[in-house]
């Protein structure tokens, strides 16, 4: 045994261990993530708990079972004076009526088993107030009530598919529709401001303007008519009437209503396709309840534009810089100390690029262009606060060196033997570049990128001071020309996971909604990162021959 | 046909056209290159920019104040008289002297041309004494020689006729144009102070040593704007010392009695009726004596000036028992001659000081700064001095009847070195300390810019996490590389250097809402991670050696990490399990309140051991990868060699390798430690971010990149909160890049000598 110890062996077993400590952790986690967050897409179970309280009354809970942990009661008989008491999480919903989503209850007050399935409890989600749970009793139309189980099921249904139709259709009315004549009488409102501050403001333009602004207040009046029309149509839509645990009932008006579902009936396809809809909602539909239901479409539509944003902007600079330093710069101290900078500038921190976008960009670049080009809308900034293109910029900055020495490794692997030739051959330089070396470094170039683009997806902490916010009214991204505004904030995954995690006042309703954006912000970036990977492979196989 | 080609390659050789095209391609060689060297140097330039730009934002923070003389002439109205203050607009264009006999002169601030005259209404009294009720509010007290007491209120009004901007000064009664009746007979020391509901009142009748102190609440008419006076309470107590000076401080409980040799009583006077005399304590140096007293912005600390040029600071502090008594605090001299005047600035801790040598010295208290001096006049004194509204003006009288407006840049005399790095002694503290409190609600408030407790939480975060990370990154590489077959190689490194790809929000995330309350109920358990682990590793190797050869041999040492994976997920799962009982058998049942009351260790559910595991887990990938390549390039001739001395494979890796490749080690440990100083996201969710100044593993801190993160979005741009939050950003960025040099250095070093092997 001394031996053993001698000879280190111990160490190599430590050492082999910490090994297997990473991998743990690693996988551990990208599991832990994975489970949590597509556990919120699963249709829950809904239980039903019979609880009786310390006065002798008893009550029912019905919910989803979301957690469960120990408590330790003061008990002198146990051993240790403490005693183990189950604690489980109930999701009991009905918000308006009982003031809270979830609530804990001790094993020791359950009367009989936890895991009793409440028979045909219906779920229903709505727009407000988080979730029902419930039984149908009656569907009532115009007046006339249905209240056979299976009819009122079905009539229910109809209308909730009905209705759902009605909002989109009020949805793309007010968004898009009403949102471009906003955009356009807004433009008006600006040009009016300009030409008064130019004081080329006449009576003939404001003949014009006031023509124009008529034409658009039209149109305005005819979208918002039609959008009332429909908004009178969904509350001719009916309501439902539900009776909730504690003996109560609920009238739930169908227009507020998203969709409803009977977990406890479900099939395993059912239960799959519950799945695959609530992943579909989850990335397609606004959020609501402030972020802590719904979906995360701003989200994505704001990271994606600002990351695209951010890859134009990066890739002629870090090009053109890496070109520059090994094939035109001439090598020396200074070169050297220009590479130590950059290379250093990969680990400066983030938040530092953060105070520079926000001291350098938006305050002094953005005051200067909106003096220059907006002052007519001052003392409002256009460009003066925190917006879509100072973020972009930053995260370019805070890119760039990936990009530089991303490419700079790629010209140095490119042998010199083949710009000789391309010299030789009576090409110029820049035509040797051109033609024959920048081809032959898109791998790495592709690679630089991409690896810049996974690094901006996940980086938080600059774009906070930059231009990342809660709630954004108007995605960057739209039908209105210009169609990107630069101007405008947007919402972002990595900050959505900071606010909904940590500012929401409801944090156990909305840790599941996080688990879930992390899990896609996870999967976004480890697709770039595996991307990145394949394209390299795949292009350096496509131009080895080249190599050799 | 040979001609023909011949022909056809002259053609396309020779003659304009070819020409042509030749200079078309030179001219587009010489463009290109000079577009990419323009905008490669621009692009290089603009990440230098960086630096030079903090730099740009944080240097005027250490600018000294500027004064420029804007006007001088004659004191406007009667020169003879003495001036008891001055009013200024915002915008110095106007303003108004009280003098000794109750006139207003309002005159004009560029030349000293009289616009107003007015006086206050004495009803043929005279004024027997005068004080400041409030710097900000500008509002002043006179007593009469009739033993009532005149609150008037300095303003201005601002009116645009033609478009010109017109600022008339102008005098407000708050309390009416009749005087308050308060005492008998004439008062000779008078000092008042005022909050929302009362109004204060202490002063000392002529030839009486009684100091009577009443008060008054304030009640306000419903119909009008007016305010009328009830008295209150009533109190007084014969004062032993001479009352040179009254001065009743800003809370109202505070009473100062000081005469002129420096001796002062501080009286309690939380019961009105009953007023404690704390302190009889002599507050000046011996042999030096008082010549002006003023309270500093906030009416809380005593500024005195000597007859030998010492401004000294003092305030009462609170002592462990929750008793008060003053302190000098500080003291600031430039020159020996007798102080004349103090002027305070109103909107920051700063004030003004003119003296019998004709000088005017500007002063920031808490920054314990001296920044400027100004020869006003050449043989004389300067006298009577105000600080205009915003801080950037100044009047200052002169011993010959002048009167000089200085225009004053001094934009941060609030920050300095000793202010942002060593202790300061604060308003309201029991001792000089690190504090960082940036802003509040009150306008007096003093803010407190210490960089020493966030740079302290910076580099405990940054050292926590190291201790997890640098054994397991190290040791995982040193596997990896030295030991471990290729197949698997293949896949471990990408999975450990997959670690960098994950966004630290939400490593942050998961720290502060999932792992922070996990280990506040399981903390035996994490403790016993370390020891359990560990001796279950090498007892599961010492029990593999044991076993026989014909299974051993099946698994190459390269494979033993593979092997370990489901040792390592048991010994943690049994480690988490043991918490409970060890929880019972050694703690009462509860770690945390055992640590809080039998241990005396404050904990914070969102600590340093938290973010040492979070933030720990995140610099993995970064050693790990720098390690893991140095000991991969040690050339394999040197360990082969070790090998066939008859050395085993450890013996071969600390003897050969690891010295070898040491540098490389070195450098990751250093790229590892700046990636934890800028560490943002993780820190900001999961440290609690209070910036304390403890090395508890169980409390949480506040890093710079928190803090920047948390305070920037809200700092008034230029301010200088806004710059010191950009000089804590090139402190970071100082801090990475010394770091970073360092590992480049280092590495580039190492790189040369594995080239000479």
């Amino acid at each position: 045994m001394r031996e053993w110890f001698k000879k280190g062996e111990h160490w190599i077993w430590f050492s082999a261990s910490t090994v297997s400590i990473s991998v743990v952790l690693v996988f551990g986690l990208l599991a832990m993530i994975s489970y949590k967050g597509l556990i919120h897409f699963w249709p829950h179970d809904v239980y039903h708990v019979e609880v009786q309280h310390e006065n002798g009354d008893r009550e029912v809970v019905i919910g989803e079972l979301h957690d469960s942990k120990v408590k330790e009661i003061d008990d002198v008989a146990a051993p240790h004076g403490k005693r183990e008491i189950p604690q489980y999480l109930f999701k009991v919903g009905n918000r308006d009526v009982y003031g809270i989503d979830f609530r804990w209850v001790s094993s020791a007050d359950i009367v009989g088993g936890i895991d009793t399935l409440e028979k045909d409890i219906v779920v229903v989600e709505r727009y407000e107030y988080g979730n029902v749970y419930g039984h149908i009793k009656s569907v009532t139309i115009d007046g006339k009530t249905v209240s056979d189980p299976q009819e009122s099921l079905a009539l229910l249904s109809k209308q909730v598919k009905k209705g759902t139709e009605l909002h989109s259709e009020i949805k793309y009315i007010e968004k898009i529709e009403i949102g471009a004549i906003n955009y356009k009488i807004e433009g008006l409102r600006l040009e009016e401001k300009k030409l008064r501050a130019n004081g080329d403001f006449n009576d003939e333009e404001a003949a014009r303007l006031n023509a124009e602004r008529a034409e658009y207040q039209k149109d305005f009046d005819k979208h918002h008519q039609a959008a009332q029309d429909l908004y009178k149509q969904t509350d001719t839509l009916g309501s439902v009437e539900l009776a909730i645990a504690g003996n109560k009932t609920l009238t739930v008006p169908v227009k507020k209503i998203v969709h409803f579902w009977q977990p406890n009936n479900f099939s395993l396809m059912e239960r799959v396709g519950f799945f695959f809809n609530s992943v579909g909602n989850f990335l397609l539909d606004d959020p609501r309840e402030a972020n802590t239901e719904g979906g995360v479409f701003p989200a994505i539509i704001g990271t994606v534009t600002m990351v695209m944003l951010m890859a134009v902007f990066v890739t002629p600079m870090g090009v053109i810089a890496a070109i520059y330093m090994s094939e035109y710069a001439k090598e020396g101290i200074v070169l050297r100390m220009v590479r130590i900078s950059i290379n250093n500038l990969a680990g400066v921190p983030s938040i530092v690029f953060g105070i520079f976008g926000l001291g350098f960009f938006v305050y002094i670049m953005g005051s200067s262009i909106d003096e220059l080009f907006y002052s007519y809308a001052l003392p409002s900034p256009t460009f003066g606060s925190p917006g879509l293109l100072w973020a972009s910029l930053t995260m370019a900055l805070l890119t760039l060196p990936v990009v530089i020495v991303s490419t700079q490794e790629g010209l140095s692997r490119i042998p010199r033997a083949l710009r000789e030739g391309g010299l030789a051959l009576g090409a110029t330089k820049s035509e040797t570049i051109m033609r024959i070396i920048l081809p032959m470094t898109m791998p790495a170039i592709m690679t630089g990128l991409i690896l810049a683009i996974a690094r901006a997806a996940g980086e938080v902490a600059p774009l906070m001071l930059v231009g990342v916010v809660k709630l954004a009214p108007e995605l960057p991204l739209d039908m209105v020309a210009p169609f990107v505004h630069l101007d405008r904030k947007f919402m972002h995954l990595g900050f959505h996971i900071y606010d909904v995690g940590f500012q929401s006042p409801n944090v156990e309703a909305s840790q599941p909604l996080v688990y879930a954006t992390s899990l896609l912000l996870v999967l976004i970036i480890l697709g770039l990162n595996l991307g990145a990977i394949m394209i390299r492979n795949k292009l350096r196989e496509k131009y080895k021959s080249l190599d050799n | 046909m040979s001609s023909r080609a011949e022909i056809a390659l002259d053609k396309a050789l020779k003659g304009p056209e070819f020409e042509k095209r030749v200079r078309r391609r030179n001219a587009k060689d010489a463009a290109s290159t000079f577009g990419i060297s323009i905008g490669g140097i621009g692009v290089i330039l603009s990440v230098l920019l960086i630096m030079f730009f903090l730099l740009y934002v944080v240097l005027p923070l250490f600018v000294p104040a500027t004064v420029e003389k804007h006007a001088q002439y004659g004191i406007p109205g009667t020169q003879n008289e003495k001036t008891l203050y001055y009013g200024m607009d915002e915008y110095q264009e106007t303003a108004l002297r009280f003098t000794a006999s109750g006139k207003l002169f309002g005159f004009d601030v560029a030349n000293g041309k009289q616009i107003s005259l007015d006086s206050l209404p004495l009803s043929g009294q005279h004024i027997t004494s005068f004080t400041v009720v409030s710097e900000i509010g500008n509002v002043l007290a006179f007593s009469l020689s009739d033993g009532t007491v005149l609150i008037a209120k300095y303003g201005y009004d601002v009116s645009y006729p033609n478009n010109v901007r017109t600022i008339t000064p102008k005098v407000e009664y708050p309390f009416g144009e009749e005087a308050i009746e308060l005492a008998s007979a004439p008062i000779e020391k008078l000092a008042v102070k005022q909050n929302d509901s009362d109004l204060v009142f202490a002063y000392k009748e002529l030839g009486s040593d009684q100091i009577v102190i009443k008060q008054f609440s304030k009640i306000e008419s419903m119909l009008s704007d007016t305010i009328t006076l009830e008295e209150g309470y009533v109190g007084a107590f014969e004062s032993k010392n001479a009352a040179d000076w009254l001065e009743l401080d800003g809370s109202m409980r505070n009473l100062y009695v000081i005469s002129k040799d420096g001796v002062a009583d501080y009286y309690n006077l939380s019961d009105i009726e009953s007023p404690a005399l704390v302190q009889h304590v002599n507050m000046l140096p011996s042999g030096e004596h008082l010549t002006t007293v003023r309270f500093l912005l906030g009416d809380y600390s005593l500024m005195l000036g000597t007859d030998k040029g010492n401004v000294i600071q003092w305030f009462p502090v609170r002592d462990n028992n929750n008793d008060f008594a003053i302190h000098e605090i500080r003291s600031f001299k430039v020159g020996d001659s007798p102080i004349h005047s103090i002027a305070i600035e109103k909107n920051r801790k700063g004030f003004a000081t003119t003296d019998a040598s004709g000088q005017f010295n500007l002063y920031h208290s808490t920054a314990d700064r001296h920044l400027n001096s100004t020869q006003v006049i050449e043989n004389g004194s300067t006298g009577f001095v105000m600080i205009s509204n915003r801080a950037n003006g100044a009047l200052v009288e002169t011993s010959d009847g002048q009167l000089v407006h200085y225009l004053i840049e001094n934009h941060h005399p609030d920050v300095s070195v000793s202010s942002l790095w060593g202790k300061v002694w604060y308003e309201g503290y029991s001792e000089p300390a690190y504090v960082w409190q940036s802003s509040s609600a009150s306008a007096d408030f003093e803010p407190k810019f210490s960089m020493t407790p966030l740079t302290f939480g910076t580099i405990k975060a940054a050292l926590y996490s190291m201790l997890f990370a640098v054994p397991i990154a190290v040791l995982a590489a040193i596997f990896t590389a030295f030991f471990m077959d290729k197949q698997t190689r293949q896949w471990v490194k990408p999975s450990v250097e997959l670690i960098e790809a994950l966004p630290t929000v939400i490593l942050g995330f998961l720290a502060g809402l999932w792992l922070a309350p996990y280990m506040e109920s399981h903390l035996p358990g994490f403790f016993s991670l370390l020891i359990i682990v560990p001796i279950g590793i090498v007892a599961f190797g010492l029990a593999w050696s044991k076993l026989p050869e014909s299974i051993r041999l099946r698994l190459p040492v390269g494979k033993r990490a593979v092997l370990m994976i489901p040792v390592v997920i048991f010994l943690g799962w049994i480690s988490l399990q043991l918490s409970a009982p060890l929880e019972n058998a050694f703690f009462d049942g509860d770690m945390r309140h055992w640590l809080t009351f039998n241990a005396g260790i404050d904990f914070d559910q969102r600590n340093a051991m938290v973010i040492g595991f979070a933030m720990g887990f995140a610099l993995i990938p970064t050693i790990f990868s720098v390690t893991e390549d140095a000991i991969y390039n040690v050339p394999s001739y040197l360990i082969n060699g070790s090998l066939a001395l008859g050395a085993s494979g450890w013996q071969t890796l600390v003897g050969v390798v690891l010295p070898t490749a040491s540098p490389g080690i070195f450098s990751a440990i250093m790229l590892g430690f700046g990636r934890g100083v800028g560490e943002t996201m993780i820190v900001l969710m999961a440290s609690g971010n209070t910036p304390l100044m403890e090395t508890n593993l169980f409390e949480g801190m506040r890093t710079l990149s928190a803090n920047l993160a948390v305070e920037m979005p809200e700092a008034a741009v230029d301010s200088s909160h806004y710059r010191v939050l950009f000089l804590s950003g090139l402190v970071l960025f100082i801090f990475t890049f010394i770091f970073n040099t360092l590992a480049e250095v280092v590495r580039q070093r190492m790189r040369r000598k594995y080239g000479s092997l």
